[in-house]
C-alpha cells in the first residue's frame, strides 16, 4: 500500500461527491455529495497522516474532519427544513434569495 | 501485498457504492449506499491502525445514514416502489468539473515527490490522541465544543416551527404547554 | 484472576454457537413464561422456540408488491450479524476472541447498525405498518442511544481505558456496579431498547399488527426473533464484563462464571418483558433527555471525580 493508491482512491471519492454536490437539485441529496466529498477527505488525511508524519496531532485533524460532517448535516437538515416547510419545496434552484 | 489487495477491494467498494448514491432510483438505496462508503473508508482507516477514528467513523455514520433515511423519504415522497428520478441540473458542466479535478488530484498525487516518513506511530494511538486532544491540542477541543454548541441551538431556531409563545399563550402563563405531541413529563 | 487473553482464532467459530445456546435458553424461559401465564405446563413452554423454529423453517416466505427485496434481506439477516460481531470483543472467564484497544466503542458501534437494520426491515416490506414500527424504533433510538454512550462510558473512565479486557481488570477489587448503579440500570434498559424487547418493542407491538414483523415470514422472521434475543444475550454479556467483573467468582473457573452471570442477567431482562407496560416512544423522549441523560451524566462526573482524586 502506498501513499500515491491511496490518495487516488481519496481523488476519486471526493470527485464523485463533486459531481454529486454540483449535479443535484434537492438539498438532502447535495448534502450527500459533500458527505462524499468529506469522507475522500478523511481517507486523505488519514493517509497523509500514516505515510508521512504519524505523530498523534494529525488524528486531532481527523477528529475536527468529523466534527465537521456532523455540523453541516445538522444545519443541512434544519436549512432543509425550513425550506420544505416555508416553499413547500427543498430544491437549490428555488432558493436564489442571496443570489446577487 | 496482501494489504494492498484488500485496500483496493475496499476502494472499490466505497467508490461503486458512492457513484451508487446519484445513480440508484430509490431514496432508502441512496442513503444506505452512502452508509456503505463510509463504512469501507472506516475499514481503510482501521488498516491504518486508527482504531478510535475508524471505529468511531463507521458508527457515526450509519447513525447518520439511519437519520438521513428519514430526511430522504420525508422530503423528496418516494415510495419504495422504485419510482425513477433524474433530479439534476447541469450534468455536463458537474460531470466536466467533477473529472478535471480529479484530473489535477490524481496527477498531484503521483507527480508530487512525497517526502519520507518522520517519526513513527505510537504504541497505544488511542491513548496519544487523547493526550493530544488534553495537552498540546486542547485549544482544538476547546473551539470545536462551543461551534458543536452553536450548530445544536441554531439548528433548533431553525427547525423548530413553535416558540414559547406557541406552547405557552401570550402570556406565558397556560399551566400546561399546548403541545401537539405530549412528551413523557406531562409538563 | 489470571489476565484476559486472546484466543486462536479459529474459536470464532465456536463463539456463535454459544450464543445461539445462550440465546435459546433465553427463548425456552419466555415460553416457560408465556406458558405460566396461560396456565399451561412447564414443559410445553420450554420447547416453544424449539416448534417454532422449526415451523418458520418450513413456512413459506410471504411476498408483497413491490418491496425492497435488497434492503428486506439485509436488514432481517442483519441482527443475527451484528450481535455475532458484538461477541468478538465480549470477554468469556480468561479468553476473548479480539481485544482491540477500543472494545467499548466496537460494541457501540454495533448497536448502532441496529437503527438501521430495524428501520431497513420496516422498509423493505412495502407495507404501512411495517414502516410506522421503523419509524418508531429511530424515534426509540434517539432517545436511548445518548444515555447508552455514557453508560458505556462512565466504566471504561474508571478503568483509564476503552479495552474490554482492561475494565474487567479494574474491577478486581470492587465491581463496577458497586459505585455506577446508574451507569448500570441505564445500560441494561438501553441493552432492552436496542434488542426491540419488553417495554421497549412497540415497533412490533400489536396496535400496529406487529410492526417491523407484519410482513416478515419463514426464515426471515426466525432471523428477526433470533437476532432480538441475540443481542439481548450479547447486551447481558458485555454487562457483565462491564459492571460485575467478568469471570471474577469463588470456586468455579471463569468462563463458567461468566456463562453463569450472563444467564442470570438475560433471565431478569426476559422476565422484565411479563412485568412492565409499553413505553411509547414519544414519551420516552421527554424522560431521556430531561432526566436519565443528565443523571447518567452525572453519573459519569462523580466517577470521573473519584478517578481523578484517587490519580
Amino acid at each position: 500500500m502506498t501513499l500515491q493508491l491511496v490518495l487516488i482512491a481519496a481523488a476519486a471519492l471526493f470527485c464523485v461527491g463533486l459531481y454529486g454536490a454540483l449535479s443535484q437539485q434537492v438539498v438532502v441529496m447535495v448534502m450527500m455529495g459533500l458527505e462524499l466529498m468529506l469522507n475522500g477527505v478523511i481517507l486523505a488525511v488519514a493517509a497523509f497522516w500514516w505515510f508521512l508524519t504519524p505523530v498523534p496531532d494529525g488524528q486531532v485533524l481527523l477528529l475536527v474532519v468529523i466534527t465537521a460532517m456532523t455540523v453541516e448535516m445538522a444545519m443541512g437538515f434544519a436549512v432543509a427544513t425550513l425550506l420544505h416547510r416555508s416553499r413547500g419545496s427543498d430544491m437549490t434552484d428555488s432558493a436564489t434569495d442571496l443570489a446577487g | 501485498m496482501l494489504s494492498v489487495i484488500v485496500f483496493s477491494a475496499l476502494a472499490v467498494i466505497a467508490l461503486a457504492s458512492g457513484i451508487a448514491v446519484f445513480r440508484v432510483d430509490s431514496m432508502a438505496r441512496a442513503t444506505y449506499a452512502l452508509a456503505v462508503s463510509f463504512v469501507a473508508v472506516g475499514v481503510m482507516l482501521l488498516m491504518f491502525d486508527l482504531d478510535y477514528i475508524g471505529v468511531i467513523t463507521i458508527l457515526m455514520m450509519v447513525m447518520e445514514m439511519a437519520i438521513m433515511a428519514i430526511y430522504m423519504i420525508m422530503f423528496m415522497g418516494m415510495n419504495p416502489a422504485l419510482m425513477p428520478m433524474s433530479m439534476v441540473h447541469n450534468k455536463r458542466w458537474s460531470a466536466i468539473l467533477a473529472v478535471g479535478t480529479f484530473l489535477l488530484l490524481a496527477g498531484g498525487a503521483l507527480l508530487i515527490p512525497w517526502a519520507a516518513r518522520t517519526g513513527s506511530p505510537a504504541a497505544d494511538l488511542t491513548a496519544s490522541l487523547g493526550e493530544a486532544i488534553m495537552g498540546s491540542k486542547m485549544l482544538v477541543m476547546l473551539t470545536v465544543s462551543p461551534i458543536l454548541f452553536a450548530t445544536i441551538v441554531a439548528a433548533l431556531v431553525l427547525a423548530n416551527p413553535r416558540g414559547r409563545y406557541d406552547r405557552w399563550g401570550d402570556e406565558l402563563n397556560r399551566p400546561t404547554p399546548d403541545d401537539p405531541q405530549q412528551g413523557g413529563l406531562g409538563r | 484472576m489470571n489476565d484476559i487473553v486472546e484466543v486462536n482464532p479459529g474459536w470464532a467459530l465456536l463463539a456463535p454457537v454459544v450464543l445461539g445456546l445462550l440465546a435459546l435458553a433465553g427463548a425456552a424461559l419466555n415460553g416457560i413464561l408465556v406458558a405460566r401465564a396461560e396456565g399451561r405446563s412447564f414443559r410445553s413452554g420450554a420447547v416453544i422456540p424449539v416448534l417454532e423454529t422449526a415451523r418458520l423453517m418450513r413456512q413459506r416466505r410471504r411476498t408483497t408488491v413491490a418491496a425492497d427485496v435488497l434492503l428486506w434481506r439485509i436488514g432481517c439477516a442483519g441482527l443475527v450479524v451484528t450481535a455475532v460481531l458484538k461477541t468478538a470483543v465480549i470477554p468469556v472467564g480468561p479468553w476473548v476472541l479480539a481485544d482491540i484497544p477500543v472494545g467499548v466503542v466496537w460494541f457501540n458501534t454495533m448497536d448502532v447498525f441496529v437503527w438501521a437494520l430495524v428501520w431497513l426491515i420496516g422498509w423493505g416490506a412495502n407495507s404501512a405498518h411495517a414502516l410506522v414500527g421503523g419509524y418508531r424504533f429511530l424515534a426509540q433510538a434517539v432517545s436511548y442511544e445518548l444515555p447508552l454512550m455514557f453508560a458505556l462510558v462512565t466504566p471504561a473512565v474508571a478503568a483509564h481505558s476503552l479495552r474490554v479486557s482492561d475494565v474487567v481488570a479494574a474491577q478486581q477489587e470492587l465491581w463496577f456496579i458497586v459505585w455506577m448503579p446508574i451507569a448500570f440500570v441505564v445500560f441494561c434498559l438501553s441493552v432492552v431498547a436496542f434488542s426491540n424487547w419488553g417495554p421497549f418493542a412497540t415497533s412490533a407491538s400489536a396496535d400496529i399488527a406487529g410492526g417491523i414483523l407484519t410482513e416478515v415470514s419463514g426464515v426471515d422472521r426466525l432471523l428477526i426473533l433470533a437476532g432480538r434475543y441475540a443481542l439481548l444475550t450479547t447486551g447481558a454479556a458485555f454487562a457483565v464484563a462491564l459492571f460485575f467483573g467478568g469471570g471474577a467468582g469463588p470456586l468455579l473457573p471463569g468462563w463458567l462464571w461468566t456463562l453463569v452471570k450472563t444467564l442470570l442477567l438475560l433471565a431478569a431482562f426476559v422476565t422484565l418483558r411479563h412485568r412492565l407496560p409499553a413505553v411509547r416512544p414519544e414519551r420516552l423522549a421527554e424522560v431521556a433527555w430531561i432526566i436519565v441523560l443528565p443523571a447518567v451524566l452525572l453519573q459519569t462526573l462523580v466517577v470521573s471525580i473519584v478517578v481523578a482524586v484517587r490519580g
